[in-house]
């Protein structure tokens, strides 16, 4: 059975169709990249998945471990091992990262059943000490655990917070939502280092992105190329060298020719 | 996460508790020139005092109701009992308050936090002051903490000095009110130099239903002088209304520091109409701030008169209005003097139908060059119920002065609930985040005990009470 597993997903945002009969796969141990230009859909997905209030889903299903999650809040899903790397982090004033992740954990603590529960700090002796560990290697400073979430941090900072959250919570499955938009050279290597860090066997992971570029540092075991809100073409690694050399419009013939 | 109406009611269990107290004295209902004179004879005033209450009333008498500001045409003045004389004599020590009235203190915590980080307390019930306590090297250094009514008597020269210059009874209705029936209160008088380390605080109980508490307190700060005085106040609930008028003057003479810090919890069947002023001289610094979580009806907006070169004025406030509930505050800070700075910040939250305004005044006077100043409001509503008003009013009569202003009325975020639940948070509990994260520029000016009351209070009716 797989972990995650998208159905002929249909969602529309606000009356707009968005996604339009997706189907996606992911289990624990992969690594799976999930490209496509801007407005494509990407994000869509991963909001979807996570169960933003905002996207409706019309038909299709998401199913964790063989169970739909349709009716699940997102605190729920986060529960069961979801997780999202948001390409746009939201601010929360007067919330620290402190306070509100270990209240995070906590939650996650008491409510699922699932073994990487085992995995979390129990005491908050062991939270501070395995968050500050975690923020060294994001090569910040452990000051920004006790500012307001996202509060006045550069793009980059608010990056390697979502990589922080991930790594903390140990999720099963986990989105990463354009995690090298706004990050230079040495900061996206950086977060690749954190991530190749934590892969294993337990976790399946997806990576969004627009450029291939965080593929030299995050080798993908699959890869899916999405367009107009469907993936259009799925594959190993060389697709990502295919679409380096021959760009979107590639992809484009063969949406064309498929949809003959 | 659908369009669920959002509760974040304040806990109110822990202060809905009435006493059966056998009063020594209480007047009859309503207000007229005999119960002005019984209230000055029960105190053993001097002439000067029983004569400023009696034209006291006759400014309240002309005055009209004020109308700009929220609703008060179902008070009805005469209904209320302007005067009730718990006990004949006040404590020194809790021993000798009447038990039932030490209890409810005790249930307040306030014994607690006496021992604890106080370096003085007041406390009022109905309309006496019944326990009052000062720490001994404060007493010996010079400082004066006592009730209102001991002060006319034992220092009269200091209290006619100052008593009624900074709010006037012609100043508005309910200040003349005050002037002609109050009772009880604190004076607090701090020699030049002298710092008080710890706060002092007066705590107000209206226990009775349809009473009228009119507290009137005056701070003095000598030059170089500080101090930090803190309120608070709760009532328990009744079907009739109440009525809480207080006048607070403060005087900060040159280089002092006054802060005062109230969180008023009253029950939401009272009217809590108060006036607080502080007039500040050269480099002298006066802080409100000012926490507006009951009552039914409150209007209140702290003022600072920056009157000498380079004194400093902060206001910082937070209101919260739930159902029934009309919280009109602000602040307003008249510059006088050049090189004078002012920042007021003010929260507001309003659900299940309150409503929250923000009415604030900036005024910089010709001739008051240097002048800085920012005001800031920010209001969240957390249902479509719910209303949120500002009137900012700025009148600006000096060129070179820096003014700025930002104001934002909002939803509260559909966006920031979702991250802080996608991490693994309940709705309730990012509801609880959200809001909690929105006052914490108020909550962190507060003592520690008086922060976790505060977090208290909105968090515990706001987990689980999602439907
Ligand atoms: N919250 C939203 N409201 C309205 N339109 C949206 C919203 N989110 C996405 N869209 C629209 O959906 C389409 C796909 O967007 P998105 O999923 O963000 O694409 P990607 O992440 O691939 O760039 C775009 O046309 C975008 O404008
Ligand atoms: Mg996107």
């Amino acid at each position: 059975m797989p972990t995650l597993e998208v159905r002929d997903l249909y969602v529309s945002v606000d009356g707009k169709e968005i996604l339009k009969g997706l189907n996606f796969t992911v289990n624990k141990g992969e690594v799976h990249a999930l490209m496509g230009p801007n407005g494509s859909g990407k994000s869509t997905l991963a909001y979807t998945i996570m169960g933003h209030p905002k996207y409706k889903v019309e038909s299709g299903d998401i199913l964790f471990e063989g169970k739909s999650i349709l009716e699940m809040k997102p605190d729920e899903r986060a529960k069961l091992g979801l997780f999202l790397a948001f390409q746009y982090p939201v601010e929360v004033p007067g919330v620290t990262l402190f306070n509100f992740l270990w209240k995070a954990i906590q939650s996650n603590n008491l409510d699922s059943t699932s073994p990487r529960v085992s995995k979390l700090p129990r005491s908050i002796v062991d939270y501070k000490k395995e968050l500050i560990d975690r923020i060294k290697n994001l090569n910040m400073s452990e000051i920004f655990i006790y500012r307001p979430i996202g509060v006045g941090f550069s793009g980059g900072e608010k990056k390697r917070m979502e990589i922080l959250q991930m790594a903390m919570l140990k999720p099963t499955i986990a989105f990463l939502d354009e995690p090298d938009s706004g990050l230079d050279i040495d900061s996206l290597k950086t977060v690749a280092d954190v991530v190749n860090s934590i892969r294993s066997q337990d976790l399946g992971m997806v990576v969004i992105t627009h450029y291939q570029r965080i593929l030299n540092y995050i080798k993908p075991d699959f890869v899916h190329i999405m367009l107009d809100g469907k993936i259009v073409k799925s594959g190993g690694p060389d697709i990502v060298e295919k679409l380096e050399q021959e760009g979107y419009a590639w992809i484009r013939e063969i949406a064309a020719e498929s949809a003959d | 996460m659908q369009a669920t109406k959002r509760k974040i009611d304040i806990d109110y269990t822990k202060y809905d508790f009435r006493d059966e107290v056998k009063y020594v004295y209480q007047s009859k209902r309503g207000l007229s020139r005999e119960v002005v004179e019984e209230i000055s004879y029960w105190k053993n005033e001097p002439e000067w005092m029983r004569q400023f209450r009696l034209h006291s009333l006759e400014v309240f008498l002309k005055k009209p109701m004020p109308t700009w500001g929220a609703d008060l045409s179902e008070i009805n003045f005469d209904e209320y009992i302007y005067y009730i004389k718990p006990t004949d004599r006040q404590g020194k020590s809790w021993d000798e308050v009447p038990e039932k009235i030490r209890q409810t203190f005790e249930r307040l915590g306030i014994p607690e936090a006496e021992r604890k980080f106080l370096a003085g307390v007041g406390a009022q019930y109905e309309s006496e002051v019944v326990y009052h306590s000062l720490r001994e090297d404060l007493m010996k250094k010079g400082v004066i903490f006592v009730d209102m009514d001991t002060a006319v008597r034992e220092y009269p020269d200091l209290v006619k000095k100052y008593f009624g210059t900074v709010i006037p009874p012609e100043d508005n209705k309910f200040a003349a009110l005050n002037s002609a029936v109050w009772s009880g209160g604190s004076f607090v008088y701090v020699p030049k130099g002298v710092k008080v380390d710890f706060p002092l605080q007066a705590y107000f109980r209206i226990n009775a239903e349809s009473v009228g508490q009119f507290e009137r307190t005056l701070i003095i700060a000598e030059e170089g002088a500080s101090v930090h005085y803190i309120e608070g106040c709760t009532a328990p609930v009744y079907r009739e209304d109440s009525l809480h008028s207080a006048v607070v003057e403060i005087i900060a003479l040159p280089g002092s520091h006054v802060r005062y810090t109230t969180v008023q919890n009253w029950s939401k069947n009272v009217y809590n109409l108060v006036t607080k002023r502080a007039v500040a001289y050269e480099d002298a610094f006066v802080e409100w701030v000012d926490g507006n979580l009951g009552s039914k009806v409150t209007m209140k907006y702290p003022a600072v008169y920056l009157l000498g070169k380079g004194a400093k004025a902060e206001i910082l406030s937070i209101a919260y209005a739930g159902a029934g509930q009309h919280q009109d505050t602000g602040a307003k800070v008249i510059h006088v003097a050049p090189y004078t700075t002012s920042n007021i910040v003010s929260k507001s939250i309003s659900k299940d139908g309150g409503r929250t305004s923000y009415r604030g005044l900036v005024k910089v006077q010709k001739g008051a060059v240097g002048v800085k100043s920012t005001v800031r409001c920010d209001a969240l509503m957390l249902d479509e119920f719910s209303r949120s008003d500002t009137y900012p009013y700025m009148e600006i009569d000096e060129e070179l002065v820096s003014i700025g202003h930002e104001a934002t009325v909002g939803k509260i975020s559909e966006d920031q609930l979702f991250y802080l639940m996608s991490r693994g948070l309940s709705e309730s509990e990012a509801l609880t985040l959200v809001v909690l994260g929105f006052i914490e520029p108020f909550a962190k000016e507060l003592p520690l005990d008086y922060a976790i009351e505060l977090n208290k209070l909105i968090k515990l009716e706001m987990e689980g009470a999602i439907g």
